[in-house]
């Protein structure tokens, strides 16, 4: 077994001419990929480009149709379910893997329990537990249990449960989708470390800049065919992003065209106070693109679901064009023209086991009934419409939503929302963890609603998205508005400072 | 990967309607096997005594596949069905003096356990989501409730029906109409207009959106609770219905009335092939469920080798397996 590690090593798992078809439809097309010890190797590609793929057969989770997997040199057929863990191979997914109910040490040991005269050994593995976090730089207690933690403390949880294993190759799908810029910063601080003992890292991204930062080499894939394996020297985002869609990406941002100055008041809000939130209030007007930036739990979501009736508001008020509201149920907003676009897609946003037409209608189903049947011809042209306007590419009618890749889930939720045709639109989040060809097409359907007088509410935790759509940008920190921006304000710096409470107060 | 409209048939195609199709060809499988038992077997007297016989169960079971593509579940109907009989036993005998034992009294007594039925209904499903407690606990207190309710009523024997009332009221259940037998007319009216409740109506869409998931059902503005409470109700009203046909048929009620039939009729559901864990529900299926249900029984009665004894048995194991098929269709597609 080799010790080296770094460019000239031998890889320690490699893909090769790998194929994979389900049922007879193609998704990978002899693809060759290699990972050596102590380097990070980013994959990135539109989705559906057959990313998630190729590291679940890298993993075991998938075997290939055809193709061979080598591992330390020879090859091998790894086993199915995870059990590639005893080998030294790790993915964490991108939905975590971690039960609720469990404590830290818990989960960290599943599986694995250390035992004393067979029954389980709490203070070992508590202890164990402790020093694993503490060589990781995780301030996290053991004792915590898994539904008290932060998104960035579970993965840092699956990171130390990996190591814990003795991970050898560590494979993770999008492991900053959820995270903050701080989260970030601190995931890359743990992925350092670990290359430095020699642990090779296999990461999923959409996000280029980080692929930059941190990747030795890069991966590109689309339509499951290798585009190319490159040192990450040799790329600018540019390149990567134009060998991603196979076409070359002007404007990513659509041009702003700021709302008239006297464009009226549509959504006004004041001193809302609820679960999480204190003395939030803003004023929306017609046709403007509001952004909503902050670290991930700073009350962004929270204000989104105060305002339309989906949490408890402890007090404030609301006014929808001048007239005082209070939305009891989301039922309500909606019919005042306010709509809330849900982050959290497959959880909250679609029925994952159903098609594309009931999800479609679901809100406005109303809409579509003759007598007191629905109409399900209406409705598949309510779909027809939305297909086309939203570029909703689903294999044929009949798939379920949750076969769909991300970026058509996310515009299917989009179609959804807009079927209630809303005058403000609160939209949460609406391309996490999407690729960029889809991203670009959301921005320019969001430009274009606030073309047409429609009022957005964007909350986002990509900066450069915020802060290349918004007229103007609310800063949130510890539930509250901390910073408003507008105009040559809105910058990357401005906007951090805010949020990390460097510079700012709360808005009178 | 990515094709705009109706590109290549996916090859799942002929599979789902194979798993669409399962109860139907255990049926058929059912009816040869009968058929080579007893050369009556599919004679229109013994399939329809079948289909009667299957009525009670049947209207539950339609109540049934509601509660659970919702996503709930009761184990009460059983007791709840006992009860209500013994209700409207009592109801209707206290009527006879004043009203006489025409339909006057009948009627009253159908009404009333409709009402019972439908009260219960609405006490389960406001248990479940006003106060927020799990069906399975819910259903199993007030399965244990009306039980004991029946058993108190009846003083620990038997509730007899009024023997005018039971003349007047008899031809519900023995009657005919253009030679069909009256059960067999009311099971599959309401099966039918069940059917198109499931498929098209806001109601029947919510459902499935509520069992397949509820917070996706809460953000798309569904009165979620509500609609479970609907379910709950419906589910009530169904049992007070199965009661209405038990009483001319049996004319009494006692602490052993309707045992296990909630067993018979969450396994009528989950063979038609509704999801236990919700979603999805098929109400053609459920009828399906039912008559398979039957056949067993009557299989079980006309040969030899097996315990008819060990009837119910079968239905528990029949439950297991259908699950069992459920989630290994689920874990392949």
């Amino acid at each position: 077994m080799s010790e080296t590690t770094g460019a000239g090593a031998p890889p320690i798992l490699a893909a090769n001419r790998i194929s994979k078809s389900f049922g007879e439809i193609p998704v990978l097309f002899s693809i060759d990929f290699d990972i050596r010890p102590g380097e990070v190797h980013a994959i990135i590609g539109e989705n559906g480009a057959g990313k998630s793929t190729l590291i679940k057969i890298l993993s075991g989770f998938e075997q290939p149709t055809s193709g061979t997997i080598t591992y330390d040199g020879k090859p091998v057929t790894l086993p199915p379910n995870g059990q590639a863990e005893g080998m030294g191979i790790v993915l964490i997914h991108q939905e975590f893997n971690l039960a609720d109910h469990l404590t830290v040490t818990a989960s960290i040991f599943l599986g694995r329990e250390l035992k004393k005269f067979g029954l389980l050994d709490q203070r070992a593995m508590s202890e164990k537990a402790r020093t694993l976090l503490e060589m990781l730089h995780v301030n996290v207690d053991p004792d915590a249990r898994i539904d008290s933690l932060t998104v960035a403390d579970k993965q840092m949880v699956e990171i130390a449960k990996a190591i814990s294993r003795d991970a050898r190759v560590l494979i993770m799908d999008e492991p900053t989708a959820v995270l903050s810029v701080a989260e970030t910063e601190t995931l890359f601080e743990q992925i350092k470390r670990l290359t430095a003992r020699g642990v090779a890292i296999v990461f999923i991204s959409h996000k280029l800049d980080e692929v930059m930062h941190l990747a030795d080499r890069v991966t590109v894939l689309r339509d499951g065919q290798l585009i190319a394996t490159v040192d990450t020297g040799a790329l600018t985002p540019d390149s990567a992003a134009q060998m991603m869609v196979g076409r070359e990406l002007h404007n990513l941002y659509p041009p702003k065209h700021e709302p008239d100055v006297d464009a009226p008041v549509v959504l006004s809000v004041k001193h809302l106070d609820a679960r999480g939130i204190h003395d939030v209030s803003f004023d929306l007007r017609k046709g403007e693109i509001l952004g909503f930036a902050g670290l991930v739990g700073s009350g962004r979501t929270a204000v989104a679901e105060a305002i339309v009736g989906l949490s408890h508001r402890h007090g404030g008020a609301i006014e929808v064009g001048g007239r005082a509201t209070a939305f009891p149920s989301v039922a309500h907003s909606l019919s005042e023209g306010v709509a809330y676009m849900t982050k959290d897609r497959k959880g909250k946003g679609l029925l994952v086991n159903m098609g594309l037409r009931p999800n479609l209608t679901l809100l406005t189903l109303k809409r579509h009934l003759r007598g007191i049947f629905i109409d399900t011809a209406s409705e598949t042209r309510a779909l027809d419409r939305a297909v086309r306007r939203f570029d909703i590419r689903a294999r044929d009618a009949s798939v379920r939503v949750g076969q769909l890749s991300g970026g058509n889930q996310q515009k299917l939720m989009l179609g959804k929302t807009m079927e209630s045709e809303p005058s403000v639109i609160i939209m949460d989040e609406p391309t996490r963890g999407i690729d960029v060809g889809t991203k670009q097409q959301i921005y320019h359907i969001v430009a274009a609603l606030a073309a047409e007088g429609k009022s957005i509410i964007l909350i986002s935790s990509e900066l450069q998205e915020v802060i290349g759509l918004s007229h103007r940008v609310m800063v949130m920190r510890h539930g509250r508005i901390v910073g408003e921006l507008v105009g040559d304000q809105i910058t990357e710096e401005h906007i951090v400072r805010r949020q990390m409470g460097i510079e700012g107060k709360a808005a009178a | 990967m990515t094709t705009t409209t109706q590109a290549a048939q996916a090859p799942r195609g002929p599979r789902v309607r194979f798993s669409a199709l399962g109860p139907l060809v255990a049926l058929l499988l059912l009816m040869i096997l009968g058929t080579l038992l007893n050369g009556n077997f599919l004679s229109i007297g013994n399939i329809a005594n079948i289909v009667a016989r299957s009525s009670f169960i049947g209207l539950i079971a339609i109540g049934a596949t509601f509660v659970i593509t919702s996503g709930g579940l009761d184990l009460s109907v059983g007791s709840m069905a006992a009860f209500i009989a013994g209700m409207m036993i009592i109801i209707i005998n206290s009527l006879v003096p004043s009203l006489g034992g025409g339909w006057g009294a009948v009627g009253i007594g159908i009404l009333a356990g409709l009402a019972i039925g439908s009260l219960g209904g609405a006490g389960n499903g406001l248990l479940v989501t006003v106060g927020r407690i799990e069906p399975f606990i819910v259903t199993l207190g007030t399965l244990g409730i009306f039980r004991a309710l029946i058993t108190f009523l009846a003083n620990g024997g038997t509730l007899n029906l009024n023997i005018t009332a039971s003349d007047t009221y008899s031809p519900l259940y023995s009657g005919k109409i253009f030679d069909i037998p009256v059960p067999i007319i009311i099971f599959a009216v309401v099966a039918i207009v069940a059917e198109i409740v499931m498929r098209r109506t806001t109601f029947g869409r919510h459902i499935a959106a509520i069992g397949s998931n509820e917070q996706v059902a809460r953000y798309s503005a569904i009165k979620v609770d509500r609609v479970r409470l609907m379910t709950y109700v419906l589910q009530g009203v169904l049992v007070g219905a199965a009661a209405v046909l038990y009483v001319p048929k049996f004319g009494s009620a006692n602490s052993s009335t309707a045992v296990l039939w909630e067993l018979q009729a969450i396994a009528a559901v989950i063979i038609g092939g509704t999801t236990l864990r919700g979603g999805f529900g098929r109400i053609w299926g459920t009828v399906v469920g039912v008559i398979i249900l039957e056949l067993i029984g009557n299989i079980l009665n006309l040969q030899s080798f097996i315990s008819p004894y060990l009837n119910q048995a079968f239905q528990g194991a029949i439950i297991i397996i259908a699950v069992l098929l459920q989630r290994s269709r689920r874990t392949t597609s």
